[in-house]
């Protein structure tokens, strides 16, 4: 089948396609129509769930883990300050080993109250202990939902996944819609390796000392190792049952380019029409597009940067005092290549609280790059007002 | 505009965001009338508010203001009146962001009987996310999150305060702005924990989907709900059934409020290590 959806109401129909069993969830603009959505499709029986009402985010996620240590999938949806609410939760949900799926639509922190995209709540996540994808398309956000239950379920970690605010989430596009029987084919009925289970019990959440804890995360750092392999191939599964795929990062016109734009997000679309626009002036100009943040695709990125002159990596987002964090992350992968193949990383902050990132904004980073003969370590403002 | 509203609003944050027809803005007026009955200047006056249309309020409102967190606004006042128990503290705050995600610190409040004035403006929903259910949604009601009707018993927000040991209780509603004045000036006047409910209303959200678009519509079926508490002692239960009664419901002038024990606690403690350095 094929609608006219959101961004949101393409997270919904995902959820609705994997059968979700049971959905806890709390209201925050712009993540409102993701569960309004799901309230209708369970109320009228297209989704075979319950809906959890609750009154926080807090208890919204804590919903989520009581179902799904019973042994049932789940689902929540979230934005900004719900998603901070949650924070002890998602901790829980992690070291919990429990495969709860998120939809998080990126909205920017408060006070300075907004309700623009920007991708501060969602990396102020990041070491929780989830796995992390960052999409491009509505199509895409359904497509990851359930890829994601079948990653989360296989490591037995939870996952995020992000769509930015307005751009994805109200914006409507042509979306394939899987039915549950060919999701079912791809994506079998959850079965888990421990709950609550009265013939054989099991008990979540204990008292462990400084002999075990540490094994604890040991544990969850070689589970999100493997969740790389796994997210690798469940991609890859589904491109081949359904047509559509992703990766776990994305290449644009990179092959022969010297210069290479690292992007995310909605921010990444606006990216691939400057790079045409730049290719046909003549600049040898590309895209990388990060579509997993977590675990870090260390290998693949080293391998697509490594022997260009300079990156120049764009964040919707600020680590006050340390700088964008899509730049840290790229340096570190970078480092430990030899030194004649190692590019220069430049780090640009743009769009933060929703402000525009137009193939304008992106050209001129482009520009910047590519006549600024030394990446300083600082990171450059765009767009910013005296 | 009469001049005392500009007194105590910032005009250059006019006009508002409230829907046309929306009660909020009745409310603010009866409060800024109660200000000023009370003589309150606006330098001495904090006005606390979390996240919601309800709690937009303190943007136009030109005195020390906070625009704090989903449900958490009392916590953020119990701070203020903390370090400054000298000043005023008013909190205004939606169904949902009072007794939902902030049901937990009005409890507490309650319990506490801080110096602190709560008008809980009830409009039966959450209006800015777009009309989800709230915790007063009444059963059967529609709401976003209800598209088939709600099935959860509502709160009853001022046998909650009071149960929770608030020592000034009172119900008020948008369809008489006087009574609402009086009842909010009741408890600014009021040395404790005081909770107004109003009852307001939200056409767009919650009369839309309830038969009741119409903003006059919804005011006159909330007017209709209520009786007053003196009708209201000569009336049974069967007749009570589904009335909201308005009014000032409960107070109690002898418990301590919570700044002048804590004052007392540290005097005790202090004269306890002079004493001992005496001896
Ligand atoms: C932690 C958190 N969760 C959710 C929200 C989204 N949110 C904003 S206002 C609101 C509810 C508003 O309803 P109510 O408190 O009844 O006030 P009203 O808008 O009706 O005046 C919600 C859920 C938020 N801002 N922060
Ligand atoms: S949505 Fe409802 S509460 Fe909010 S301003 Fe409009 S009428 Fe008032």
């Amino acid at each position: 089948m094929q609608k006219v959806l959101t961004g949101n109401e393409a997270a919904a129909w995902g959820a609705m396609c994997a059968q979700a069993q049971v959905i806890s969830a709390y209201p925050i603009t712009p993540q409102t129509t993701i569960i309004e959505e799901l309230a209708n499709l369970v109320a009228n029986g297209m989704l075979d769930a319950r809906f959890i009402k609750v009154e926080s985010e807090h208890s919204a996620m804590a919903g989520c883990i009581g179902a799904q240590a019973a042994g049932a999938r789940t689902f929540t949806a979230t934005s900004s300050q719900g998603l901070a609410l949650m924070h002890e939760l998602l901790h829980w949900a992690a070291l919990g080993r429990l495969p709860v799926v998120m939809a998080d639509v990126n909205r920017a922190m408060a006070p300075g109250w907004s309700i623009w995209t920007d991708q501060n709540d969602s990396l102020a996540q990041r070491d929780t202990g989830w796995l992390h994808y960052y999409c491009e398309s509505n199509q895409e956000v359904l497509d990851t939902v359930i890829q994601s239950y079948k990653v989360a379920e296989t490591v037995d970690l939870p996952v995020m996944l992000v769509l930015d605010a307005f751009f994805l989430s109200h914006t409507y596009e042509a979306v394939h819609i899987p039915s549950q029987d060919e999701t079912a084919k791809y994506l079998p009925p959850y079965k888990p390796s421990i709950y609550l289970d009265v013939k054989d019990p099991h008990a979540f959440g204990g008292i462990v000392q400084q002999d075990v804890y540490m094994e604890f995360r040991y544990k969850m750092q070689v589970a999100m190792n493997e969740a790389l392999e796994v997210a690798e191939k469940a991609d890859d599964d589904f491109r081949e049952m359904f047509g559509r795929g992703y990766g776990l990062i994305e290449p644009y016109r990179l092959d022969d380019a010297d210069y290479v734009l690292v992007t995310s997000g909605t921010v990444a679309s606006t990216a691939r029409v400057t790079v045409d626009d730049l290719r046909e002036k003549g600049h040898s100009v590309g895209m990388l597009k990060i579509r997993m943040l977590r675990p870090f695709p260390f290998e693949k990125v080293r391998q697509i940067l490594s022997g260009r002159k300079r990156v120049a990596v764009l964040d919707r987002n600020i680590c006050v005092g340390m700088g964008g964090i899509f730049t840290q992350e790229i340096r570190n992968a970078m480092y430990h290549i030899p030194e004649d193949k190692r590019p220069s990383i430049y780090g640009y902050i743009v769009g933060l609280g929703g402000r525009d990132v137009s193939p304008e904004v992106i050209a001129s980073i482009a520009e910047d790059v590519q006549k600024r003969a030394v990446a300083d370590g600082e990171q450059v403002w765009i767009g910013l007002k005296e | 505009m009469h001049a005392s509203y500009t007194k105590y609003l910032r005009m250059n944050r006019i006009p508002h965001m409230w829907c046309p027809g929306c009660g909020i803005g009745i409310i603010v007026k009866a409060m800024i009338r109660a200000f000023e009955a009370v003589d309150w200047s606006s330098d001495d006056l904090s006005l606390i508010s979390g996240i919601g249309c309800t709690s937009r309020a303190p943007g136009y409102l030109d005195m020390h203001t906070l625009h704090t967190t989903h449900g958490r606004a009392l916590s953020f006042a119990t701070g203020v009146k903390f370090a400054r128990p000298d000043k005023h503290v008013v909190v205004i705050s939606g169904d949902g962001d009072a007794t939902a995600i902030g049901g937990n610190h009005l409890i507490h409040a309650c319990r506490r009987n801080i110096d602190i004035t709560l008008i809980i403006v009830n409009n039966y929903i959450y209006g800015m996310t777009g009309g989800q259910y709230s915790p007063t949604t009444p059963v059967g009601a529609k709401a976003a999150t209800t598209p088939w009707g709600n099935v959860d018993i509502p709160f009853n927000v001022t046998e909650l305060a009071k149960g929770a040991g608030a020592t000034y209780v009172a119900r008020g509603h948008i369809a008489s702005g006087v009574q609402l004045e009086r009842l909010i000036r009741g408890g600014l006047n009021h040395n404790g924990f005081a909770v107004i409910e109003v009852l307001s209303n939200c056409h767009t959200q919650f009369g839309r989907r309830n038969r009741l678009a119409d903003p006059i519509d919804l005011i006159d079926s909330i007017s209709k709900s209520t009786v007053n508490i003196r009708q209201a002692a000569k009336m049974n239960k069967e007749e009570l059934d589904g009335k909201n009664v308005v009014g000032l419901l409960h107070r109690d002038e002898d418990r301590m409020e919570y700044c002048e024990a804590y004052e007392q606690i540290i005097e005790r403690a202090q004269n306890a290590q002079k004493n001992r350095g005496r001896r």
